[in-house]
């Protein structure tokens, strides 16, 4: 963490642009934040209105990775950033696409939510929506907060996090899959439901590369497609 | 922000020894190296091992002792009133401060390219010819011409220049001239060049060439280069040598001193945020 000191260029425009990737990185996380917490509620309370929103909000966490990818060009094109501030520009880049899929993921559920609240409730499957929602959000905002604060540590939990989720989805899964054979004329509501939790997972999975980002941005080590494990050891190193 | 302890730093650059890009034997060894300039110290213990042809880049703040410890290889600083080096500096296992030593002979082997083109104020063919005539390399003409249109190739200076052998050196343009003053360090095979920020006055198509050469170089040669340009040193060396106040603070593969350096000083100077 130590090592991070963004903001004390010789050059206050460097310093600028870089304040102003970071504050547009945690802008843009806020909105995808919130993009997850309505979708969430919407479905479970089958609110249409609020799904509309979830929709219509979707186009402008587009525009806002277009904008920071923008910035992050300029950047690389006008500064040539080194060691520490390449980093940043590399993990932001890649963050930014993560967070937009995340925001797509969400706009998923909300169409969900739309459906469900046509076509009537799933008979089942709202518990584990709820349970595994709630996971993922919490997943969402550590990663965001570990990328604000520098974190390596705070990233790495996040990842142990997203093993329980696969967890939790599998036994979901396993559970509605179940309840469809029992009951098949429900097939098609419980099957929005799945496809929710479906997108709740990949969310999860987004948040955890996110995670990886972070950790590559503080202690400058790729630690994707590595165990648990190894990424602790990775960040215990001085 | 705190200095470096040179014992830890020391050991740490053992370590990375070992995987240099290049070859793994010792062309040049410094140890202990201290130079003085009358009372003021200028480079406080330095230990550095360059491996053969290797291309090894020294960057730093102005004032850091880079350019002293570069001139330090090649004994130019013999040249400057009241300055004296302490510690030893091998070639080949050869003391090169050893008072018996030739260092004319030393020269021939470590040439050195400098910042601003300096022709001599003699035709192209002379400008080349002029070492290997002074070193009894070329015993006939003919000799002596091979010696010349070769060295200009490796230069890759020969089809600008070939029809114009007899013309000035100085007529050249800057990014020639330098080249010229290259193809002249290379005309007495030398071992080891030692170049001084050999593009500062040079235009970026020019300073490519020169970074192109000096990649075809490293096959034959050791190159060691000082420069003010943190791209050019990620660009064109296999290390990177980083000074602060006369102390060698990092030397690690140039790719990690730019991507993740170990040294927070380091990573202060080439993220710009001193100097």
């Amino acid at each position: 963490m130590d090592r991070m000191h963004f903001g004390q260029h010789s050059s206050s425009q460097f310093n600028e642009a870089l304040e102003s990737i970071r504050n547009h990185l945690m802008e843009m996380g806020g909105l995808v934040e919130k993009q997850v917490v309505d979708a969430l509620e919407a479905l479970l309370r089958a609110d249409s209105g609020l799904a509309e929103k979830v929709l219509q909000t979707e186009e402008k966490v587009d525009q806002q990775e277009i904008q920071i990818d923008e910035e992050c060009a300029r950047v690389l094109a006008l500064r040539h950033p080194a060691a520490s501030d390449l980093r940043l520009i590399i993990a932001v880049s890649k963050a930014v696409s993560d967070l937009e899929r995340i925001g797509d993921e969400s706009a998923k559920i909300a169409a969900m939510a739309l459906q469900l609240a046509e076509e009537g409730e799933s008979p089942r499957g709202y518990v584990e929506v709820r349970h595994i929602g709630n996971h993922v959000r919490n997943m969402l905002r550590d990663t965001l907060d570990a990328f604000a604060r520098f974190d390596a540590d705070k990233a790495v939990e996040v990842a142990a996090e997203d093993t329980e989720v696969d967890m939790e989805y599998r036994s979901a899964m396993r559970a509605l899959v179940t309840f469809m054979m029992e009951d098949p004329r429900a097939i098609s509501r419980v099957l929005n439901i799945i496809w929710s939790l479906r997108a709740l997972e990949r969310i999860g999975d987004h948040a955890r590369n996110i995670g990886e980002q972070v950790i590559f941005l503080v202690k400058g080590t790729d630690v994707r497609h590595i165990s648990i494990d190894q990424m602790e050891k990775e960040v215990k190193k001085p | 922000m705190k200095m470096v302890d040179p014992e830890v730093m020391v050991q740490r650059k053992d370590d990375r020894q070992s995987q240099s890009p290049a070859s793994q034997t010792v062309k040049i060894s410094a140890r202990d190296v201290k130079i003085y300039y009358g009372d003021t110290q200028a480079i406080k213990g330095i230990d550095l091992d360059i491996m053969e042809n290797e291309v090894i880049s020294f960057i730093g703040p102005s004032g850091c002792g880079k350019s002293t410890f570069l001139r330090a290889l090649n004994r130019m600083n013999d040249t400057i009133e009241g300055s004296r080096l302490e510690g030893t500096v091998t070639l080949d296992g050869e003391d090169i401060y050893d008072p018996s030593l030739d260092v004319v002979l030393l020269r021939a082997k470590v040439g050195m390219v400098f910042q601003k083109p300096n022709p001599f104020p003699k035709s192209i063919y002379d400008n080349i010819a002029y070492g290997p005539r002074l070193h009894g390399l070329a015993k006939r003409k003919y000799d002596l011409d091979e010696i010349v249109e070769t060295s200009l190739r490796k230069a890759g200076l020969w089809d600008e220049v070939k029809d114009r052998l007899d013309k000035p050196g100085t007529g050249l343009s800057g990014g020639q001239q330098q080249r010229l003053c290259i193809a002249r360090a290379i005309a007495v095979s030398p071992e080891v060049i030692l170049m001084d920020e050999p593009c500062s006055a040079l235009d970026p198509i020019a300073t490519a060439k020169i970074e192109e050469l000096i990649d075809e170089l490293t096959e034959s040669y050791t190159i060691v280069i000082v420069t003010h340009s943190m791209q050019q040193a990620a660009r064109v060396s296999h290390r990177t040598a980083y000074f602060h106040l006369g102390e060698l603070v990092e030397v690690n593969d140039t790719e990690t001193v730019f991507t993740k350096p170990e040294n927070e000083l380091t990573e202060a100077y080439i993220t710009g945020r001193f100097g």
